[in-house]
Parts: structure tokens; C-alpha cells; sequence
């Protein structure tokens, strides 16, 4: 399966040597990996708190993925989100690509985390020193995914 | 008509509930029906539960709130999204 939602760490390391086995015609390989920050509007980050939509997330993700393997050439993608209780610093997100150049890598991991902003059914809660406040989609991601509307590759 | 609720994000925590089974009355047909209905709750509901703030998806698909609702349906009621 090449999507995980899970509470637990991952390995980046064993993640690309997984991917990197899976075919021999992988000449290109590409990561992106979204971290807890510790700050939000100048307010230090206690921790975040993650929930998905069990279910309809899986789908949207695969659906992203189908997408991306219709515009681009990949070998391989993994996605691993996780949920539950996250501190500062601590990895929130993956996406991993490998195709046989590094052009569709490097593009498709892109537009899987555009895509996983804003349509994948994730909720993320901050809490500061002021409490706790539930996120909104970012204006800035909705264009980043918007993008993708008008260069099609 | 019998549907399926579940909620998540903001209203699931606002409103201390997951999920629902509920039996909506005669002459709901769409989501926005179906919220200005959930609104007579409270006022927590009212509040939380706006058109402008609520997203809804219909069997796992996102819908708009002029989609129509069917029995046995699993609407799920959430805030914006927020993931990676």
C-alpha cells in the first residue's frame, strides 16, 4: 500500500530505500517532508493535534495520486501522514516520488502535497500559550494548488 | 429519512460529538436544509454550523450545500481543512 495514515514516526531513510528497490528503472528520486513548526502568527507552538476523515481520506489521497500518475511518468510514490498528538519539529508528512528522470519527480511530489493541502480531509489544531484554535485552508495553498489548474505538464 | 452524521475538526470538538445517527423530518432534501435544521439545536449549533463556515461531504465526496440528501447517506459536517 503506498498510503499510510498512522499515529507513528517514519523512517525517511527506509521509505526512499524501499521505493529505490521497487524498480530497477528508478533514476530519480524525490522527497518532501512537512514538520511541526514552533511558531504560528508569533505565538510559540505547544503542540498540534491532527484528525483525519477515516475513509474519505484514503480515497482523496489516492485519487491525488491517480492524478498524478496521469500527468506525469512515476515508478513509485508513497505518501505517509500522520495524525494524533505532534510536538515542534516532529514530522507531520510525507510524500516520496521516483520516476526514471527527475523532472516528473520533482513535479509530481509538488503537486501531490498542492493537492493534499487542500483537498484531502485532514484538520489540524494548534495549541499556544492563548489555547487552542482549529486552522483554515491557507489563501496561499489554494493558489499553489490552483497553479496546477492552468499548467497542465 | 434515516442518515448517518459524523463530524469532524472545529464542530466535532464545539459540539462534543462525532457522529449520529439521525431521522431528518419530511421537506429537508438538501444539505442547507439539513444544517438550518441541525441549527434549532442550540446555540452552540447555530453558531458552529452556518453555511458560511460548515463544509459537507456526501458518501465520502465533498458536496456543495445545495446537494440533495438520500436515506441511508453518511454526511459528514467538518471545518476547512487543514492537513500536511
Amino acid at each position: 500500500m503506498n498510503i499510510s495514515i498512522q499515529d507513528e514516526d517514519f523512517e525517511l531513510a527506509a521509505e526512499l530505500a524501499a521505493l529505490r528497490a521497487s524498480s530497477a528503472k528508478v533514476g530519480a528520486l524525490v522527497s518532501f517532508v512537512g514538520l511541526v513548526r514552533d511558531f504560528s502568527g508569533g505565538e510559540k507552538i505547544e503542540n498540534i493535534y491532527l484528525e483525519h476523515y477515516p475513509g474519505m481520506s484514503e480515497k482523496a489521497l489516492e485519487k491525488i495520486i491517480a492524478e498524478a500518475n496521469a500527468r506525469w511518468r512515476l515508478l513509485g510514490v508513497r505518501v505517509i501522514h500522520r495524525v494524533g498528538m505532534l510536538l515542534p519539529n516532529e514530522q507531520i508528512v510525507l510524500v516520496a516520488t521516483a520516476s526514471e528522470h527527475r523532472g516528473d519527480a520533482f513535479a509530481a511530489c509538488e503537486f501531490i502535497i498542492d493537492y493534499l493541502k487542500t483537498a484531502a480531509p485532514f484538520w489540524k489544531r494548534e495549541q499556544t500559550s492563548r489555547g487552542t484554535a482549529w486552522l483554515e485552508t491557507k489563501d496561499s495553498d489554494v493558489q499553489r494548488m490552483e497553479r496546477w489548474h492552468s499548467e497542465k505538464s | 429519512m434515516k442518515i448517518k452524521l459524523l463530524y469532524f475538526g472545529r464542530p466535532r470538538e464545539i459540539l462534543n460529538t462525532s457522529g449520529e445517527t439521525v431521522d431528518v423530518p419530511d421537506g429537508i432534501a438538501t444539505l442547507a436544509e439539513m444544517l438550518a435544521w441541525l441549527r434549532i439545536r442550540g446555540e452552540n449549533w447555530a453558531l458552529e454550523l452556518t453555511d458560511k463556515r460548515v463544509r459537507c461531504a456526501i458518501n465520502q465526496e465533498v458536496a456543495a450545500l445545495s446537494d440533495p440528501i438520500h436515506e441511508q447517506d453518511e454526511i459528514a459536517v467538518f471545518s476547512s481543512i487543514s492537513g500536511g
